[in-house]
């Protein structure tokens, strides 16, 4: 008979399911540690841990003679908080997205953001804006990528979900139209190669300043997706469902697509686009805790940040000359998703 | 009228200008009653469903609504793979604020109503992989949880097999008398309607809406000119009590004509 009487609630999810994202999040941790001995200058794990743990706040006035510290916190640390951060935020964006369509096959770009934000990357290149205009005019503009996204959306009538993936790829087509059209104008000598380079996404050029955008926009718009983790499984219903369950799903869909946007809008400023990540990271973390989005979210962050740092460190330790992180991030991302497409097949999409 | 659950004045709706998908329907739906929708494809029945649920706005008329609604939508396919109780929870939704997580409150309020059902289980169990029975049941609990006064069903049984219909009507009739909840669904089965609805309304569609008692409504005649094809009302003794029910008339040629539209599809 159904009707069992004493279902235990504590044994819904499994003890392993419930502490996996504690775990990541601690083997994060690690790898962090780990990538900061990564590089030319041999600095032992011991030293670094020594150093991070003792030297609080980060870019607090340190031993300026001590070659390792410098080595570790002023060279490397920028760039492993940014790695890490960009990746947390573009693997829970996709996570957000892929649940927000109910399609396994979106990205954290969906709105033209990434586009949006290249365009300005690069028109701030061509203008010879120094490091950090670029940075602002890729944020900006890609957060004005999504305003146009949402007018067009509003314009066409409707709305719904169909409408917003369409203004997005639009409005993405129009802005990477703009870039080709920006490249071919540059300077060949001086200017195309800087723009290429930016395009390509790395995150070589890290800096304290910059991890100091990331880790703002990362803190409020990933803490307000991270709140709203559970809504997206409502939103995930459909819209006549999740509308009967009484969710303002318009605005919900926006705040969230407006966060997403934040996120990746700020990645793409400091790093150029880094693709791939926010695709494949939401699978992997559903086939690890399944697809409810309070369990996915935190471990795709966590996951995100794994892959992205584990990727940038044979990025910038396997050759003399660094490799651009984007094309590496294609590269394995492609065969992972490939084995994934395989993997699932049997069974459908999203029934990881 | 105090004990009206849903009024219905003038109610209009289009999709395009030109084409009314319903128009002029009125009707008062009892508070604690089971209140079938009946009408050939197209007369506006899940239209007018998603009006009183709230994802459509009254194009002309009023439509009153006294009570938290709940939607059972037909054939429930989800895009991901939840869990039965992942599902259940979801009926939280208004209990939940904004940018909160479910707690555990909220887990035993969905595992209760799951056990209510009969599903408690299955828990743990994902969605995709239960019957259409139990998938309907799970989405009963769900509104269960939602702590709604109004149930909104779309063809609550159009992809059950035999025994899972008689369950979930069982259960529709049970969430009326037990719990006190209202009941608007749509149906092509006029005799489930007969089984357990208090009233029907029959949708012919542009204006034309007949509404009351469904044993003085269901007649021969009435559901003749509905689905323009003839229904028997038949009386029955079963177990000592006198029921009926509602059978198509198959003539052989109407069988003949069955098997070929079978054959066409």
């Amino acid at each position: 008979m159904a009707f069992a009487a004493g279902v235990d609630s504590r044994t819904t999810h499994g003890p392993f399911v419930e502490s996996l994202p504690i775990l990541l999040h601690g083997l994060l941790f690690l790898l962090m540690l780990f990538s900061l001995t990564l590089g030319r200058y041999p600095v032992p794990f011991g030293d670094v841990a020594r150093i991070v743990l003792t030297t609080f706040p980060i870019d607090a006035v340190g031993d300026y003679d001590n070659a390792p510290w410098v080595v570790v916190e002023i060279v490397r640390m920028p760039r492993i908080l940014l790695v890490t951060l960009c990746g947390m935020a573009l693997a829970m964006s996709g996570a957000a997205m892929q649940g927000v369509f109910r399609n396994p096959l979106v990205g954290p770009e969906i709105a033209g953001v990434s586009s949006g934000a290249s365009l300005g990357g690069v028109a701030a290149i061509v203008l010879s804006w120094p490091p950090l205009g670029i940075v602002g005019l890729a944020f900006g503009s890609g957060l004005a990528a999504l305003a146009a996204a949402f007018v067009l959306a509003r314009l066409a009538g409707r709305g719904g979900a169909l409408a917003l993936v369409l203004s997005g790829v639009i409005i993405g087509g129009f802005c990477s139209s703009l870039v080709g059209l920006l490249k071919t104008l540059a300077d060949p000598l001086v200017k195309l190669p800087s723009i290429v380079y930016w395009l390509l996404g790395s995150f070589a050029g890290a800096t304290y300043e910059k991890v100091a955008i990331v880790a703002g926009v990362t803190l409020v718009a990933g803490t307000l997706l991270l709140a709203l983790r559970w809504r997206i499984n409502l939103l995930s219903l459909g819209e006549t469902d999740a509308k009967a369950l009484g969710v303002d799903v318009d605005a919900l869909r926006w705040g969230l697509m407006g966060l997403v946007a934040l996120l990746v809008a700020a990645q793409v400023s400091v790093s150029g686009v880094v693709g791939w990540v926010g695709l494949i990271v939401p699978h992997l973390a559903r086939m690890m805790v399944g697809p409810e989005h309070t369990r996915l979210l935190p471990t795709a962050a966590a996951l995100g940040g794994l892959y992205l740092l584990a990727i940038d460190d044979i990025a910038r330790s396997l050759t003399e000359q660094e490799i651009p992180i984007g094309l590496l991030t294609s590269a394995v991302g492609a065969p992972i998703f490939a084995f994934l497409f395989w993997k699932t097949q049997s069974k459908g999409w999203m029934r990881e | 009228m105090s004990d009206a659950a849903i009024s219905l004045r003038d109610l209009g709706f289009f999709y395009s200008p030109e084409v009314w998908a319903l128009r002029h329907c009125e009707a008062t739906i009892t508070r604690g009653r089971v209140f079938a929708l009946l009408g050939p494809n197209g007369r506006g029945k899940t239209t007018l469903l998603h009006l009183v649920i709230g994802a459509l706005k009254p194009c002309e008329g009023s439509l009153e609504v006294k009570g938290r609604v709940a939607f059972v939508p037909q054939l429930f396919e989800v895009s991901f793979d939840y869990t039965a109780l992942d599902m259940a929870m979801m009926g939280r939704a208004r209990h939940i604020g904004l940018f909160a997580q479910p707690s555990r409150a909220d887990e035993a309020a969905a595992l209760a109503a799951l056990d209510r059902f009969g599903m408690a289980a299955y828990a743990e169990r994902p969605f995709h992989a239960l019957s259409g029975g139990q998938r309907q049941l799970v989405i009963f609990a769900r509104a269960l949880v939602a702590e709604a006064e109004i149930l909104v069903l779309d063809e609550p049984t159009s992809a059950l097999d035999l025994e899972n219909q008689a369950l979930v009507l069982e259960r529709i009739a049970a969430l009326t008398r037990d719990d006190g909840l209202t009941v608007v669904m749509t149906t092509h089965h006029p005799h489930h309607a007969l089984a357990i609805a208090d009233d029907v309304l029959l949708m012919h569609g542009q204006g034309d809406y007949r509404v009351g008692a469904s044993r003085a409504l269901l007649t021969e005649d009435n559901l003749r000119a509905l689905y323009g094809a003839p229904l028997k009302r038949l009386a029955f003794e079963h177990e000592g009590r006198s029921l009926e029910t509602i059978a198509p008339v198959l003539t052989p040629a109407r069988r003949e004509a069955a098997r070929t539209i079978t054959r066409s599809a």
